[in-house]
């Protein structure tokens, strides 16, 4: 910042420098005022048409639109201290409710709605429009896969058809008509079913654009939203789980500038669904006359300790890419006293599907959130020959990992072998020992993406009976071997990876922050070395 | 010349001498008639001399908001890093007015000409006419002298043989109002929906495909060739009172009046007299009632104002009004105000582009007020609201098409309230209000 041109304008009497070429709208934000808005949206090109963000700038001859109008030296600006900006905002919200249906209680949007907001906040309490005139009606619209289009709460800011021509690059969506009977149209032969079109249910700033997936499944104001990171692929979208109880009902894009901008894509958006799914393991489970019996965890942990010790030879660790860079040190770490392999599945899953309009922004054909924490804690992608290893290993440890592919005959020849999994596939009931552990959105945790960027996750909801974090489990079962002091929390654990990973050097929870931190590329080459 | 009437003794006839004149469209015929010679001379000048000549003649835009239209060439780079465009808004739309059709339909050579000389000035290649879709005669027209013009050399690569480019093309609009709006024409002729763009940046800067553009109008163009042959002191001299309203102005003259029609007369012409004598005044047994002198768009005056109203930029700004395009609508004694405001809103509500929202939802309420009000179901805080409306509606949007809806029914109601009145107290029969 220091060698670009600050300029420096006042707020609503609040001083601010910002860089040359803000706008008024992004400035005021800077200053802590909330210039109300519409069409705007930091990740869209600017339109200015729903006047909505109309201020007072001292020597203009009429209001000035904020969104558009750049700041300049010395301007004085007057959002909530002018009567005339305000008296215009109250005009644009009173024209904005002719045609809008106040049916609020029927729609999802109602308690993140942004013409609910701003009414709210300074629009008049009654409006003056005869209520014998007709509303504006048109018919429910299919646009996609996914999104419904309900014109008649429409209000015309055009996010939706900017996002689809200069973000997404396919122009499928329109205005159609002119007037007030103008609506957001669609292509006669096309769907919305853009990899990215979701964001335009997230852009609407009504109940115009609705999500079939999350159709009245919750109101705004029910739902707690908890950051995390996007499990689809290796990209790392910031995410938000939006939880209701002990499920999660959606997952929307959180902004970080550096990796997603405000966008996720639709596979992204589904994730959620393995969230909550109900065949998960909820106890300890003991190996006892060819059968799995439950255990508590003391138990648990002291069988597997026995097993371990005095061990020795190879141990082989089969993680999952979804691991936590947590788990996969602690695990690393328990292996120790053995000749360590560790191997996660990295293949090429899909199709890599950009988002034309944001550089570096694609839902990634590796369909893994954390293949490049794996590799930089000393995990290869060599995976079919860790499972050949495995099979004369003195230790296999599988961290959730599908075991498609992999024969019971391997694990049965193996010495020890510990299943830490969130569900049980067949193959894993060979395992002596099977510990339950929490999903992604049960712990706290950091993954890193493709970029090297270590991101953190937090916890959205409580995990199934007694299941624990991996990084908790491994964690006790060092200290049942007596080779650590048992952690409290993610923080003491990641505090732990930080101390002897020579990447992690130097972070913690708090310099991860919720924007995450990029590993320095000379870490690698030490760990490599 | 108040075409198909004889001209006037009044009038100053300069563009509308060959209106009615049919052989004035051919080339041969506009060669004749001492066409081209502008364009030869303009050729021949420094570009930056051609603008410092229209400067001085004190040409203003005559589309409607009456910028200096040398002032607004001037704002072309001066050095030049991208091709530069020139546009010509045939796009006459507004309520009223008709007199680019008619330089259109009578002197496309002299349209061509002008356009040349501008395109030389501002160094563009490339000029696009833009002609409303409905003007099929003018379209015609247009494109047998353009093609004609290039026949015979005047346009194309080597323009006139002097190894200047200069292109130009007839483009034909779709028929929305809102495209003779500069930045929505542009938006038109890139095969774009036909919205205004938000300002700056300006066309000058970023126009018609990202490059630099200027866009005039018809008459401001047509007006070009004739103040290079006869010199800018001479069309400064087409003045009758304010010196900073220049030459002559086509109005057309549409309404209660016993000879409507394009009438062309000095900057400064009294209103009074154009409508009384020129226009031969109002039917047998009718009077004045109001004139809405600009197209539809602007204040209307009421017989007082009207006919003490001087006809230039100044002197309607100073009646309350402005000079517009010139589509001057002159009401009688019979003319029923409220229903006359219901149908000039109507208009704007049906062209309202849709993007700003006072526009787009502003428009369609006043209609539907106002034929509340003819229905004979109106209150009297329906004319305060309707004014409310209205000023929520000015200087708020990105063009002045919302303005332009509540410029003439503001004006009505302080004019004529009691009309207004009459229908909400019963006192006038109410009428069916969907025309």
């Amino acid at each position: 910042m220091a060698d670009q041109d600050l300029v420096t304008v006042t707020i609503d009497g609040i001083g601010v420098s910002v860089p040359k070429g803000t706008s008024l709208l992004e400035a005021a934000k800077q200053a802590g005022v909330l210039i109300p808005h519409y069409c705007y949206h930091p990740g869209l090109p600017v339109a200015g048409v729903c006047r909505m963000c109309l201020v007072e700038v001292e020597g203009a001859p009429k209001l000035q639109i904020g969104c558009a109008t750049p700041v300049a030296e010395g301007q004085v600006v007057r959002v909530n201290r002018s009567p005339e900006a305000q008296r215009a905002r109250q005009g644009v919200l009173e024209f904005l409710l002719i045609n809008h249906p106040l049916d609020c209680p029927i729609c999802d949007q109602a308690g993140e709605c942004e013409l609910q907001n701003y009414v709210f906040q300074e629009g008049q309490a009654r409006t003056r429009y005869t209520p014998t005139f007709a509303k504006r009606f048109n018919p429910v619209e299919d646009f996609g896969p996914d999104i419904l289009y309900v014109p008649n709460r429409c209000i015309l800011c055009t996010r939706c058809v900017r996002f689809m021509d200069h973000v997404a690059g396919e122009e499928v969506l329109n205005v159609s008509e002119r007037g007030d009977r103008a609506f957001i149209g669609i292509h006669p032969d096309r769907e919305l079913d853009h990899t990215w079109s979701g964001n335009v249910v997230d852009l609407c700033p009504v109940g115009s654009l609705l999500s079939k997936d999350f159709l009245h499944k919750a109101r705004a104001w029910e739902l707690d939203k908890t950051p995390s990171i996007c499990t689809g692929c290796s990209q790392g979208c910031n995410v938000n789980l939006d939880g209701r109880g002990h499920t999660v009902v959606r997952v929307r894009p959180r902004p970080n500038v550096e990796v997603n901008r405000y966008f996720m894509c639709d596979l992204g958006r589904l994730t959620y669904r393995s969230m909550n799914r109900g065949d998960r393991i909820e106890a300890p489970l003991i190996a006892k006359g060819g059968q799995l019996h439950a255990v508590d965890w003391d138990h648990a942990l002291a069988r597997a300790a026995d097993a371990m010790r005095g061990a020795s030879g190879r141990a082989v660790v089969l993680a999952s890419p979804s691991s936590s860079n947590e788990a996969l040190y602690l695990a690393k770490r328990l292996c120790e006293p053995f000749d360590f392999t560790g191997a996660v599945r990295a293949e090429q899953a899909g199709e890599e599907a950009p988002l034309p309009g944001v550089a570096n922004l694609a839902l990634r054909g590796e369909r893994a959130p954390n293949v490049t924490g794996a590799t930089i804690l000393g995990y290869t992608d060599r995976f079919d020959a860790a499972v050949e290893a495995a099979a004369g290993a003195a230790l296999v440890l599988i961290l959730d990992e599908s075991l498609e592919g992999v024969s019971g005959d391997t694990l049965a020849k193996a010495g020890t072998v510990v299943y830490l999994g969130t569900a049980l596939p067949e193959v894993a009931r060979a395992a002596g020992l099977v510990l339950p552990v929490t999903d992604v959105a049960e712990e706290d945790g950091t993954f890193v993406n493709r970029d090297r960027r270590a991101q953190r996750y937090a916890q959205a909801k409580p995990g199934p009976g007694m299941a624990r974090p991996a990084w908790w489990v491994l964690g006790e079962l060092l200290v049942e071997l007596g080779r650590g002091e048992p952690f409290s929390s993610a923080t003491e654990a990641f505090a732990e990876l930080a101390e002897h990973e020579s990447a992690f050097h130097g972070l913690s929870y708090a310099r991860l922050g919720w924007g995450g931190v990029v590993l320095e590329e000379r870490a690698q080459a030490e760990v490599t070395a | 010349m108040g075409y198909p009437h004889k001209p006037h003794p009044k009038e100053t006839v300069v563009l509308s001498e060959c209106f009615g004149d049919r052989d004035a469209r051919s080339y041969d015929g506009w060669i004749e008639r001492g066409g081209y010679r502008a364009l030869e001379q303009a050729l021949g000048m420094d570009p930056q001399d051609v603008i410092t000549e229209v400067k001085e003649s004190g040409l203003r835009g005559r589309g409607g908001a009456g910028f200096p239209a040398g002032v607004k060439w001037g704002f072309m780079p001066k050095k030049k890093s991208k091709p530069h465009y020139l546009c010509c808004n045939a796009d006459e739309s507004e309520p009223g007015t008709f007199k680019d059709r008619e330089i259109m339909r009578w002197t496309p050579h002299g349209l061509i000409e002008g356009c040349a000389i501008t395109a030389h000035a501002i160094q563009a290649e490339i000029t696009y006419i833009y002609i409303r879709g409905e003007f099929t005669e003018p379209i015609t027209i247009m494109q047998q002298a353009l093609d004609e013009a290039y026949e015979r050399g005047v346009l194309g690569a080597d323009a006139m043989g002097t190894g200047r480019q200069i292109d130009m093309y007839v483009h034909r609009g779709a028929g929305a109002y809102i495209c003779g709006e500069e930045t929505a024409l542009m938006n038109s002729i890139e095969g774009k929906r036909g919205n205004p763009r938000i300002r700056p940046p300006f066309p000058a800067a970023v126009g018609v495909f990202g490059m630099p553009t200027t866009i005039n109008n018809v008459e401001t163009l047509a007006s070009v060739p004739h103040i290079l042959t006869r010199g800018a002191q001479w069309y400064k001299s087409l003045c009758r009172s304010n010196p900073k309203s220049t030459g002559t102005k086509l109005f057309s003259v549409c309404g209660h009046v016993t000879k409507p029609g394009n009438y062309e007369v000095e900057m400064g012409f009294p209103m009074g007299e154009l409508i009384h004598e020129l226009a031969g005044g109002m039917r047998p047994g009718r009077t004045l009632k109001a004139v809405i002198p600009g197209g539809s768009s602007v204040p209307l005056l009421d017989r007082e104002e009207s006919e003490t109203c001087v006809l230039d930029y100044e002197g309607c700004v100073e009646a309350g009004t402005m000079l517009g395009s010139g589509g001057m609508i002159v009401f009688d004694d019979s003319a029923d105000m409220v229903y006359q405001m219901m149908r000039i809103a109507r208009f704007y509500a049906h062209e309202s582009c849709a993007q700003c929202t006072q526009c787009r939802e502003g428009t369609a309420w006043t209609v539907r007020i106002l034929q509340k009000i003819l229905r004979g179901e109106g209150a009297m805080t329906d004319l305060d609201l309707l004014l409310d409306v209205g000023e929520q509606m000015t200087g708020k949007t990105i063009c002045v098409l919302s303005d332009s809806c509540a410029a003439p029914v503001g004006s009505a109601i302080k004019k004529f309230r009691g009309e207004f009145e009459a229908y909400i107290t019963g006192a006038r029969q109410a009428v069916a209000a969907l025309v």
